[in-house]
C-alpha cells in the first residue's frame, strides 16, 4: 500500500523542473519537510560554528599568536556561542520534534501547519540576519561589524557608550527574532500533543519522545520569553534612550544578569531534554526491553522543567549575591541533579538484563550516557559556590558545558541521525562509516575536552584571544586544539556518509530496527499524509503488541 | 516486518481531545504572561531608584474611567460569545462592536495620559529609570490591546459581511480568550503602576 | 642659621636616597611558581575553598566510580551473544523499590554537601573585618586596575601591594571592587574566589596571605577587546616592606630638573586628560596614575615588561603592545617623545 504510494510520489517528482521542487520545499506546511529544512539549516549552521571554533583554537594553541587580531577572535567567541545555541542546537532538535511528534502520536501533521512554516522561516531568516553583520554591521566607521560582546551581551558592554555601530543589535534582533520562531514551535507541539493524539493514546500511553518535547515546549514559552522582554529592554536603551541597564542612571548591571539567566538556564535543559527523549526512543530498542520506569521518566522530566526554573544564579555566583542567596542556588543546583541523575539510572536500568545490539545509534548512547555522567558531575563541583568562585569565568566552566552539550547533545543528535535517517530518507546509513565517525569523534571530544578542564584549574580565564606563556597552559591548549581538527574530521566523515547514503545506501523498509512506535509502522519515507488510516493503541510500544499478540503490553500497564 | 496485518482494536468510547485553538492560544497566553512578568520586576525594582526627574507620586493620575472601559469591555465581548453560540449574529454583533469602542476608548485615554505627562511633567522614555519602565510596561500593554483591537475589527469586518456564525464559535472564543488576558494584564499593571508604586 | 640650613638638606637627601634604597630592596620578588593554580592557595579564603573542593571531589569521584562501574559492567555482560538474537530477554517495566533507593540515596548526598557548602559561604563571605585590616579600593577599568588606599593616602595602578598576614595577629586585606566602565572580574587564583567589578555596585572581597611573594592573576570577566591583557600582579611583603612601599607611594613626584623639557612637553599635551602625576598641574583620572611609574614591573596592566623601550613603543604606538586598549597614539616628534620618556624614567 505504502510503497505504492511513494512510487507515484517520486515518479511525479522526478518529472519535474528543479524550481518547481524548490517551490515545494519553500511554501511546504508540511511537518516532514519542515522538519528536514530545521534539519539541514541546523548542519550548515554547525559546520559554520565549528570553523569558528576552529579558528579559535588555532589561535589559542600558542600563547602570543597572532592567527587573529583580538577584534576578530571577541567576533568569533560571539558568534560561535550565539550560533550554536540559536541556529544549530534549537532548529535541529525542534526538527526532529516536528518531524517525529505526529507520526509517534498517530497523527497527519501538527496543530497549526501554517504557524509551524512561519516559525521556521523566522529562525532561518534571523540566522542569515545575524551572519549579514559580517558585512554591514558597521554603522559607525570603524565600529566593527559581527557583535562582539559575548553571546549572554552583558550590560553594559551592550550600552551605546561601548558598543557603537550596530554589531549589538544584530545580535539583539536576529535572537529575538528567533526567539518568536521557537515560541511559535513551542505552541505548535504543545497543541499538536494534547489535541491530536489518536485514539487509545491517553498522556500514559505517549511514548517519550513527545512526552519530553511537550515539558521542554512547555519551558520554551516561559523561558525565551524572558530573554526576548530582556532584548526589548536593550532597544529601548539603545535606541529610545531608556536606562534599564544604564549604570549611569542608576540602572542596574545585574538585572540584566538576572533576565538573562533566567532564559539562559532553563534554555540548556531545553536543549538537553530531547536529547534525554532520543536516548529513551533509543536505548529500549537497541536492548530489546522497554525503558525501565516510564512513569519515573515522566515525572523526573517535569520535576527538572520546574527546578531548572529555580537554579538561574548559579551563573552570578561570582557577583557579589548575599550568602543567603548564594546558599540558595547551591541548594536548588544541587537539587536539579537529582532527578537528572535518576533518568541516567533508569538507562541503566533500562540496559540491564537486556540483549545490547551495538549499532552506531547505542554507540553514540554509551557515549552519552558516561559523558553525560561526567559533566552532571562536574556541575555539581560548580554548583558549590565557592569552588565556583575560583572556577566560573574559567576553562573550567568552558570544559563543562562542552561536555554537555558535545558530549551530550552531539552524542545523542548523532545516534538520533543514525536510527532516525533510515526512517526520513528510506536508505541505511553505512554502518562502518558511522563507526569511524563514532571512534573518530570519541577521541577527538576527550582530547580537547577533558584536558580543557585543567587550564581552568590553573587559572586561565575564558574569553582571552591569547595568554602569558609560563603559566602551564601552553601545552594543553595544543592538545585542546589538536582535538578540534580530530573531531573537525569525524564531522566530516558523517557529513560523507549523509550525502553517500541518501544516495548509495541500501533500502531501509518499514522497520529496519525491530522498534515499537508507530513512525515505525508506515513507509520510509512515510507517505505524506502519514497513516493510510489513523491507528488506534492500547499500549505505549503499539508495534510490540502487534508483533507478540500473545504477549502484549497492554496486559502490563 | 511488512506483512503484520493489523488487529481491528476499538476506538475508546468519546474519545475527544481539547480544541487546538484554545490550547495554542492558551500556549500563548503563558508566553505572553512571562513577558509581562518580567517588564513588572524591572518596574518594581527601579521603584525610587530614579536619580532625578519626576517620580510616580508626583506625575500620575489614576485612570479609573478607562480602566472601567477596559473591563467592562470583557463582560461585553464574553457576552458577544454567548450571542453567537445561541446564534443571535445581531446582538453578537452589537456587543462585539461596543467591545472595539471600549477598547478603543481606552486606547485613547492612555494616548490623553501620556500626552500630559509629556507635555505638562516633561516626562518621556529617557527621562529618568521611572519614565523608562512606566512607558515600556504600559506601552507594552498598550501594544497589546491595539493588536486586539485590530484581531477584532477583523472579526467585525467578516461579521457585517455575514460570515461569521455559530460554527465559528471556538474560533470567536480563542479570540476572546486573548482579549480577557490583556484585560488581566491591565489589571496587574494598573495594580502595579497606580497603587503599588504610589 | 645657614649651617642649619645646609645639615637640613643634607639630612633631606640622605633621607631620599635612604628611602630610593628601600625601595629598591621593594622590588617584586622573582615569583615561586608562576603558575596561578586554584590547588595552591596561599590565602585563607583559597585554603577553605581548596579543602571543600576535595571534599566535593571525593565524593563525586565515588559517584563516578559507582555508576561508571555499573555502566561498563552492564555494557559487557549484557552484550548480545552471538547466535542469541531470535528471542526477546525479560521485558521488565520498572521496579519500585531500586527506584525508591536510588532517589533517596542523591537526596541525602545532596544535603551533605549543601550543608558542607553553606558553612564555607558564610565563613568566607560574612567574615568580620578587624581593625588591623588594610583597606584598598579597587576600581576596574577598561583595561587597567586602579588601587586606592583610603587610609593611607596612596593611589595607584596595576600592581597590588599588601602585607602578608600573620596568622596569630592577622593583617587581612579587605577590597571594595568597583567599576568606572563595564564589568570586571578580579582573579589571584592562589589568593581567593574571583569576585566581580560591576559598575554602580560596591562589591567586597578580602584574602589574608600567609606567605610573600608575587602572585599572579587576570581579569575574569569578559570587559571588551583586551580582555585579555588586564593582568593581575599582587606582591605580597613583609609589614616593613610594605610600609616602606605606602611611603615612598605617598610622596609626590620625584622633580628632576634635568628632564624639565620633558615634563613640560607632558603638562602641555594631552597627557594631562588622562594621567595624573603627584605634585604636578597633571589630574587626569581616565588613566592610570603615573606618579611612581617607574615602582612598577609592567606598564599597559602587564601587557609589556616596564622598560624604556616599551614605554617609547607604548607611547608613539599603543596597538603595537596591546591592540583596541584605550590609549591613544601620541603624535610625537622623536625627539620629544625621547624627551617625554626620560621624564617618565624619572617618576620612581
Amino acid at each position: 500500500m505504502s510503497s505504492d504510494a511513494m512510487a507515484i510520489q517520486a515518479a511525479e517528482s522526478a518529472g519535474q523542473p528543479w524550481v518547481e521542487t524548490l517551490h515545494e520545499w519553500v511554501t511546504t506546511v508540511d511537518h516532514k519537510r519542515l522538519g528536514i529544512l530545521y534539519i539541514v539549516y541546523a548542519l550548515i549552521f554547525l559546520i559554520i560554528g565549528g570553523v569558528e571554533a576552529t579558528a579559535m583554537r588555532i589561535q589559542l594553541m600558542r600563547p602570543h599568536n597572532d592567527f587573529v587580531s583580538p577584534q576578530v577572535f571577541n567576533r568569533l567567541f560571539t558568534m560561535h556561542g550565539t550560533t550554536m545555541i540559536f541556529f544549530v542546537a534549537m532548529p535541529v532538535l525542534f526538527g526532529f520534534a516536528n518531524y517525529l511528534v505526529p507520526l509517534m502520536i498517530g497523527a497527519r501533521d501538527m496543530a497549526f501547519p501554517r504557524l509551524n512554516a512561519f516559525s521556521f522561516w523566522l529562525t532561518a531568516l534571523s540566522g542569515f540576519f545575524l551572519y549579514f553583520s559580517f558585512v554591514g554591521g558597521s554603522g559607525l566607521y570603524g565600529a566593527g561589524n559581527a557583535p562582539d560582546v559575548g553571546w549572554w551581551a552583558y550590560a553594559p558592554l551592550t550600552a551605546r557608550a561601548f558598543s557603537p555601530g550596530h554589531s549589538s543589535d544584530y545580535w539583539t534582533v536576529s535572537v529575538l527574532v528567533s526567539g518568536f520562531g521557537s515560541i511559535g514551535t513551542a505552541i505548535n507541539i504543545i497543541a499538536t500533543i494534547f489535541s491530536m493524539r489518536c485514539p487509545g493514546m491517553k498522556l500514559s500511553r505517549m511514548p517519550l519522545l513527545p512526552w519530553l518535547n511537550l515539558v521542554m515546549s512547555g519551558m520554551v514559552l516561559i523561558t525565551i520569553t524572558p530573554l526576548s522582554a530582556a532584548q526589548i529592554m536593550l532597544l529601548v536603551d539603545r535606541y529610545l534612550g531608556g536606562h534599564f541597564f544604564d549604570t549611569q542612571a542608576g540602572g542596574s548591571a545585574a538585572i540584566w544578569m538576572h533576565f538573562f539567566w533566567i532564559f539562559g538556564h532553563p534554555e540548556v535543559y531545553i536543549l538537553i531534554i530531547p536529547c534525554f527523549a532520543f536516548m529513551s526512543e533509543i536505548i529500549p530498542v537497541f536492548s530489546r526491553k522497554p525503558i525501565f520506569g516510564y512513569p519515573v521518566m515522566v515525572g523526573a522530566t517535569i520535576c527538572i522543567g520546574f527546578v531548572s526554573m529555580s537554579v538561574w544564579a548559579h551563573h552570578m555566583f561570582s557577583i557579589g549575591m548575599s550568602s543567603y542567596s548564594n546558599a540558595f542556588f547551591t541548594l536548588t543546583s544541587m537539587v536539579v541533579g537529582i532527578p537528572t541523575g535518576i533518568k541516567i539510572f533508569n538507562w541503566l536500568g533500562t540496559m540491564w538484563g537486556g540483549k545490547l545490539i551495538f549499532k552506531t545509534p547505542m554507540l553514540f548512547c554509551i557515549g552519552f550516557l558516561f559523558q553525560f555522567l561526567i559533566s552532571g558531575l562536574t556541575g555539581i563541583m560548580l554548583a558549590v559556590s565557592p569552588f565556583d568562585w575560583q572556577l566560573t569565568g574559567s576553562y573550567f566552566v568552558v570544559a563543562h558545558f562542552h561536555y554537555v552539550i558535545v558530549g551530550g547533545i552531539i552524542f545523542g543528535l548523532f545516534a538520533a541521525f543514525y536510527y532516525w535517517f533510515p526512517k526520513i530518507t528510506g536508505r541505511m546509513l553505512n554502518e562502518s562509516l558511522g563507526k569511524l565517525h563514532f571512534w573518530l569523534f570519541l577521541i577527538g571530544f576527550h582530547m580537547t575536552f577533558d584536558v580543557m578542564h585543567i587550564p581552568g584549574i590553573l587559572g586561565m580565564p575564558r574569553r582571552i584571544y591569547t595568554y602569558e606563556p609560563g603559566r602551564g597552559w601552553d601545552t594543553m591548549n595544543l592538545i585542546v586544539t589538536i582535538g578540534t581538527f580530530i573531531q573537525g574530521i569525524a564531522v566530516l566523515v558523517f557529513v560523507a556518509n549523509l550525502i553517500y547514503s541518501y544516495f548509495k545506501g541500501p533500502r531501509a523498509g518499514n522497520d529496519p530496527w525491530d522498534a515499537w512506535t508507530l513512525e515505525w509502522s508506515v513507509s520510509s519515507p512515510p507517505p505524506e499524509y502519514n497513516f493510510a488510516s489513523i491507528p488506534t493503541v492500547a499500549s505505549r510500544r503499539p508495534l510490540w503488541d502487534r508483533k507478540h499478540p500473545e504477549d502484549p503490553d497492554s496486559r502490563y500497564e | 516486518m511488512s506483512a503484520i496485518t493489523t488487529p481491528i482494536v476499538h476506538a475508546p468510547e468519546g474519545w475527544s481531545l481539547p480544541y487546538r485553538g484554545k490550547v495554542g492560544m492558551a500556549c500563548l497566553i503563558i508566553a505572553e504572561s512571562a513577558i509581562f512578568t518580567i517588564f513588572v520586576v524591572a518596574y518594581l525594582f527601579y521603584l525610587g531608584k530614579s536619580l532625578s526627574g519626576p517620580s510616580p507620586r508626583e506625575v500620575l493620575e489614576t485612570p479609573i474611567f478607562y480602566t472601567i472601559c477596559l473591563l467592562s469591555s470583557s463582560l461585553t465581548i464574553h457576552v458577544a460569545s454567548r450571542f453567537l453560540e445561541g446564534g443571535k449574529r445581531g446582538a453578537f454583533l452589537g456587543l462585539w462592536l461596543l467591545t472595539i469602542v471600549l477598547g478603543g476608548l481606552f486606547l485613547f485615554g492612555t494616548g490623553q495620559e501620556w500626552h500630559r505627562l509629556i507635555y505638562e511633567h516633561g516626562l518621556t522614555i529617557s527621562t529618568n529609570l521611572f519614565g523608562t519602565t512606566y512607558y515600556s510596561l504600559v506601552g507594552l500593554h498598550a501594544t497589546h490591546v491595539t493588536v486586539g483591537l485590530v484581531m477584532l475589527g477583523v472579526v467585525l469586518l467578516f461579521g457585517l459581511a455575514g460570515r461569521v456564525g455559530p460554527e465559528q464559535s471556538a474560533r470567536v472564543e480563542t479570540l476572546s480568550m486573548y482579549w480577557h488576558f490583556v484585560d488581566a494584564v491591565w489589571v496587574v499593571v494598573f495594580t502595579v503602576v497606580y497603587i503599588v508604586g504610589r | 642659621m645657614v649651617v642649619g640650613r645646609v645639615v637640613g638638606v643634607f639630612v633631606l637627601l640622605a633621607g631620599i636616597l635612604l628611602a630610593a634604597g628601600l625601595c629598591n630592596a621593594t622590588q617584586p620578588p622573582a615569583p615561586a611558581n608562576p603558575v596561578p593554580n586554584i590547588f595552591e592557595p596561599h590565602s585563607t579564603p583559597a585554603d577553605s575553598i581548596l579543602h571543600l573542593s576535595n571534599f566535593v571531589l571525593g565524593i563525586t569521584g565515588l559517584i563516578f566510580a559507582v555508576v561508571g562501574t555499573l555502566l561498563t559492567y552492564a555494557v559487557v555482560k549484557f552484550r548480545t551473544k552471538a547466535g542469541d538474537a531470535q528471542s526477546e530477554p525479560a521485558q521488565v517495566y520498572g521496579s519500585t523499590q531500586i527506584e525508591l533507593a536510588w532517589t533517596v540515596i542523591p537526596i541525602l548526598i545532596v544535603v551533605v554537601l549543601f550543608l558542607a557548602t553553606a558553612r564555607v559561604i558564610h565563613a568566607i563571605e560574612d567574615a568580620p573585618k578587624p581593625a588591623a585590616a588594610v583597606e584598598v579600593t579597587a576600581i576596574g577599568h577598561q583595561f587597567w586596575w586602579e588601587y586606592r588606599y583610603p587610609a593611607l593616602g596612596v593611589v595607584t595602578a596595576n600592581e597590588l601591594h599588601i602585607p602578608v598576614s600573620d596568622p596569630e595577629h592577622p593583617t587581612p586585606t579587605f577590597l571594595k571592587l568597583l567599576s568606572a566602565d563595564t564589568d570586571h572580574s578580579f582573579w589571584v587564583p592562589q589568593l581567593a574566589g574571583k569576585t566581580d567589578l560591576i559598575p554602580n555596585r560596591i562589591n567586597e572581597t578580602w584574602v589574608d596571605p600567609h606567605r610573600t611573594g608575587l602572585f599572579l592573576g587576570q581579569c575574569a570577566q569578559y570587559c571588551g577587546t583586551q580582555h585579555a591583557k588586564m593582568l593581575l600582579r599582587v606582591s605580597v611583603e613583609t609589614p616593613e616592606a610594605f610600609q616602606a612601599w605606602v611611603n615612598a607611594q605617598k610622596q609626590p613626584a620625584i622633580e628632576d630638573e634635568k628632564e624639565a623639557a620633558g615634563k613640560r612637553l607632558f603638562e602641555t599635551t594631552a597627557c594631562v586628560n588622562c594621567h595624573a602625576i603627584g605634585g604636578t598641574n597633571a589630574t587626569g583620572r581616565f588613566g592610570p596614575d603615573l606618579t611612581h611609574l617607574m615602582s612598577r614591573a609592567t606598564i599597559a596592566a602587564g601587557a609589556a615588561e616596564n622598560t624604556k623601550e616599551n614605554l617609547r613603543l607604548w607611547i608613539l604606538k599603543p596597538d603595537a603592545i596591546k591592540p583596541g586598549s584605550l590609549m591613544p597614539a601620541m603624535q610625537l616628534t622623536d625627539a620629544d617623545l625621547d624627551a617625554l620618556v626620560r621624564y617618565l624614567e624619572t617618576l620612581k
